[in-house]
């Protein structure tokens, strides 16, 4: 069984404008999500208290809130988290209360008012300080992994193809983040995992891609830049559209039964590893042979590699 | 012939996926609920505790699966959850306060198992329950404390050397004392005088030479913050144990932070109480007029106090403080030139001054150190909580040798560890750092089991579809793919369980579940080659031999990268995030491994190396 199977190569190159221009008005269209809509950050890097407690009938939020606000939080945002009967109850940082106290003082607060005791499930509390920190690292983290790649792309490789490697990463990083911005999912720590693996995933794609294109500028010595890159990307077709469809199948296993926290986690690999395939196959290689990759680049090769019949194979 | 195995090959990945499968083997054994009893600082737990609390179990009608001495500890077993708390009320009971009972989840391992060294994973809280605090240490206070004691030295160091000074104060904002003087000559005898004291100093003049800038070396600023974190650690160290938590975590975090992880607790209102109760440190002298035993029976001197050393024997202490901890910089144990144990303490310039009139004429007499501490004790509050109770106990007394100053020695201690000892709650009663709590994260013990649960479904099902998917795909070839999955999860497994340091959490199975959907990208690479290969006309041995051979500089250079990024994750992440850059990084290795050297492995003996016409593939 095989999914594709063509005779002759696809002209994916004959649509790298149209690519490179949807994926620029994508790009901008997530930059401007996230300028006017801003992204709804999470406890993680927000700091504050978020508290999950758990009803043994399902849960009367009305009744939750009345609570919290006679309590003295009325800025409490309660909301059901997952099931009917575990409620999600956000609080902001404030200056008036000890904060680290603001979780005990809450579950008390419920536990007296409410008919039927609630059973604590999760309580955390991020200071300020920790917050900002925490989106700096993760900043800091995006931006050494992408120079990281950079450098280990143009050793390996070339530089142009490095380029195009870092901005398809960019470009999936971007629409992802510009995903959440626009339906203002929650951004939390696993979230940025979520999005550094993602990194991980889609530049494995990307250089199965380029290493095709390498191979073919060796083999096929007759044929013009964008035949060979057609070439490759045809040839690597199949085994990039199984890996994302195995790699989605476990992702969505994982957002339908890996319960109410790994939901942003999954949701962010979900859309970032569907981007990033489209991106290995339009958004890197276009950009390298926007930049005007040429069958020289890549001919100085590195040490050839063994095909003796007779020697015993490297495994 | 192409495509034949080496033995040697057989030996190693055979070798490699027993020593995994024999090491993931704990983890499939369930946890006995059980409780840990320790004894608390000095006491020891012997047979006879053992003893007495499995007759005591016996008594109550409690079925205990063991009773066990290790390491000093008791560990008692339970059938259940409900026996294990009934034991505790028990063993709480009938031990008293010199004993601490925790609650604990005891693995359990065949002793086989144990004996090799093979346990469980270690499961992050947010798989396990229990509660995370990271905590901040206020360094500026612990400055700020030093510049004050900068200035009371000062002027006590300046008046002893008759140098005239107008005024000594400290720009906390700065970080520096000014002293300032009337002439210049002071001036200059003030910076030799004070330098000859303390060579760490550096001094800056005014611009009218009239007043001297000093400031600390970079050194001594890096040694007051690594002593107030230091300090700080071991606190909590102890009164983590007195909590009574079976496997708790004290770990200093970067320049300024400490995280404390208590695995089962899930009262942090207590937890925080206990952490954050201060403990202090008071000097008073032994009244060795009164009379002991009338005090004993209930007629105490009145202007003394009856109070017990740590190993229960009775002492009469005025009332009136000498000193109190708050005074104390430092405390270390050391050596004397007899190479006798002992305790070096330095006060600053005002607990100097006091002790130095307190002992004036007290040579000849006893000075007891007292140490008072809040902790739990078995009667609950109205608020659902046991009351803290003040506990104060001498850790030491010793004779006054001679008039006391700004240093002195505790000498005469029976042991290096005592002395050692005597110096860590010497300086616990003198903390001059506060803490905060910047961080906490506590999960509920339902929680964290449904999360578990969560988890594995997630890695069963996911599997499954994968399982199919490469069956229906690749046939006979998905098959062989299929072996090194299933192979691949349990050298992950077994892995995470080998390495001490290794901690799933619930990111972590999601990185489990993500490698399961990645890891069939290298055979899927070294397939479809395979395919290319027949396709091009190749006979089939040359197809295997070639496939493998050109996809496998795809699959090391794709794999490299993206473990560049775990390593990256685990460098800068935390808690959680940490746990999933470990299982990400070690599932590519071993997907790399399995879907490889594996796969290869499988190939050649159903397929290599023989007449065959086609590849079921």
């Amino acid at each position: 069984m095989r999914i594709f199977n063509f005779s002759q190569p696809l002209n994916f190159m004959r649509l790298k404008w149209a690519a490179v221009g949807l994926s620029t008005l994508l790009v901008l269209g997530s930059f401007a999500s996230i300028a006017i809509k801003g992204i709804n950050w999470g406890l993680d890097f927000t700091g504050g208290t978020v508290i999950e407690v758990g009803f043994a009938t399902p849960a009367d939020l009305t009744a939750v809130r009345q609570t919290l606000t006679d309590a003295g939080y009325g800025d409490a945002v309660v909301q059901l988290f997952g099931t009917s009967r575990d409620v999600l109850i956000r609080i902001p940082l404030r200056t008036d209360v000890e904060q680290a106290a603001v979780g005990d003082s809450v579950i008390s607060a419920l536990n007296t008012q409410q008919s039927e005791p609630v059973t604590m499930r999760r309580v955390e509390f991020v200071g300020p300080s920790v917050g900002q920190e925490l989106k700096e690292d993760g900043g800091l983290a995006m931006l050494i992994a992408l120079i990281g790649i950079l450098l280990y792309v143009t050793m390996r490789f070339e530089w142009r193809l490095s380029v195009g490697a870092v901005a398809s990463l960019a470009h999936d990083v971007i629409l992802t983040m510009g995903l959440f911005s626009l339906l203002q999912l929650e951004f939390d720590l696993t979230v940025l995992a979520a999005i550094l693996a993602l990194i991980g995933y889609s530049i494995n794609d990307t250089i199965v891609v380029f290493d095709r294109i390498r191979e073919s500028f060796r083999k096929l010595r007759a044929t013009s830049v964008d035949e060979t890159i057609n070439d490759a990307i045809t040839s690597t077709l199949n085994r990039t559209v199984i890996t994302s469809a195995t790699t989605m199948m476990v992702l969505v296993v994982l957002f339908y039964m890996g319960g109410a926290l790994i939901h942003g986690f999954a949701t962010a690999l979900l859309f970032g590893i569907a981007i990033g395939t489209y991106s290995s196959i339009y958004v890197a290689s276009a950009i390298a042979e926007i930049l005007g990759i040429s069958r020289e680049d890549m001919l100085p090769p590195p040490p050839v590699e063994k095909e003796g019949e007779n020697t015993d194979a490297i495994m | 012939m192409l495509n034949q195995n080496p033995l040697w090959r057989y030996i190693v990945v055979i070798g490699m996926l027993l020593l995994a499968l024999v090491y993931a083997l704990p983890n499939l054994y369930p946890e006995d609920p059980a409780l840990n009893i320790s004894a608390t600082r000095g006491g020891t737990v012997a047979e006879e505790t053992r003893l007495q609390l499995e007759q005591s179990f016996r008594a109550a009608n409690i079925a205990a699966k063991s009773v066990v001495l290790e390491e000093g500890q008791v560990l008692a077993r339970f059938h259940s959850t409900e026996d294990q708390l009934q034991a505790r009320e028990i063993a709480s009971q009938q031990l008293g306060a010199n004993f601490v009972t925790a609650l604990n989840l005891a693995p359990a391992t065949p002793d086989w198992l144990s004996a090799i060294g093979a346990t469980p994973m270690n499961l992050g809280l947010d798989l396990r329950g229990g509660v995370h605090f990271l905590m901040a240490v206020d360094m500026k206070a612990a400055l700020d404390k030093n510049l004050n004691d900068m200035v009371q030295t000062f002027r006590a160091d300046l008046r002893e050397d008759k140098i005239r000074y107008r005024n000594v104060q400290a720009d906390v904002a700065r970080g520096q004392v000014q002293v300032s003087f009337r002439s210049e000559e002071d001036v200059a005898a003030a910076e030799a005088a004070l330098k000859k004291r303390d060579r760490e100093l550096v001094f800056t003049r005014s611009s009218d030479n009239l007043s001297l800038l000093v400031s600390i070396s970079e050194i001594r600023l890096r040694e007051i913050r690594e002593y107030a974190l230091e300090q700080n650690i071991t606190i909590i160290r102890n009164r983590v144990n007195e909590i009574g938590v079976a496997e708790p975590l004290v770990q200093r975090q970067g320049a300024d932070r400490i995280v404390v992880q208590l695995p089962g607790v899930q009262d942090t209102a207590q937890a925080k109480e206990i952490l954050g109760a201060t403990a202090s440190l008071e000097f008073r002298l032994v009244d060795e007029q009164g009379d002991l035993s009338a005090a004993l029976e209930g007629r105490v001197p009145p202007n003394s106090e009856l109070y017990y050393t740590r190993d229960g024997r009775p002492l009469l202490l005025e009332k009136r403080i000498m000193l109190t901890g708050e005074h104390i910089t430092g405390a270390s144990s050391a050596f004397d030139e007899y190479s006798r144990p002992q305790v070096s303490i330095k006060l600053d310039a005002k607990g100097g001054n006091m002790l130095s009139a307190a002992t004036r004429d007290a040579i000849g007499r006893r000075m007891a150190s007292v140490f008072i501490e809040y902790k739990p004790g078995t009667e609950i509050g109205a608020d659902g909580n046991p009351v803290l109770i003040k506990q104060q106990e001498v850790i030491n007394d010793a004779t006054i040798q001679a008039r006391l100053g700004r240093d002195f020695r505790i000498t005469g201690i029976s042991s290096p560890g005592e002395a050692q000892n005597l110096s860590t709650l010497l300086r616990a009663g003198a903390l001059i750092a506060p803490i905060q709590i910047i961080e906490e994260r506590t999960i509920g013990p339902s929680l964290g089991k449904e999360n578990i649960e969560l988890g594995v479904t997630a890695i069963q099902w996911g599997m499954v579809c994968v399982l199919i998917f490469m069956v229906i795909y690749y046939k006979a070839f998905g098959l062989v793919a299929n072996c090194a999955l299933v192979a691949n999860l349990v050298l992950i497994v077994g892995i995470m369980s080998m390495i001490p340091g290794a901690t799933l959490t619930l990111p972590g199975m999601a990185g489990i579940v993500l490698t399961v959907g990645m890891a069939v990208d290298a055979n899927v690479l070294i397939f479809e080659r395979i395919r290319e290969e027949l396709q091009e006309g190749r006979s089939v041995q040359q197809a295997i031999h070639h496939g493998y051979d050109r996809a496998f500089s795809t699959i090391a250079d794709s794999n490299i990268t993206t473990l560049l990024v775990a390593l990256i994750l685990f460098g800068i992440g935390t808690g959680p995030v940490k746990g999933f850059a470990v299982t990400l990084a070690i599932g590519i290795l071993t997907s790399i491994f399995t879907a490889v050297v594996g796969t290869r492995l499988l190939v050649n003996l159903f397929w290599g190396g023989r007449r065959v016409q086609s590849l079921p593939i």
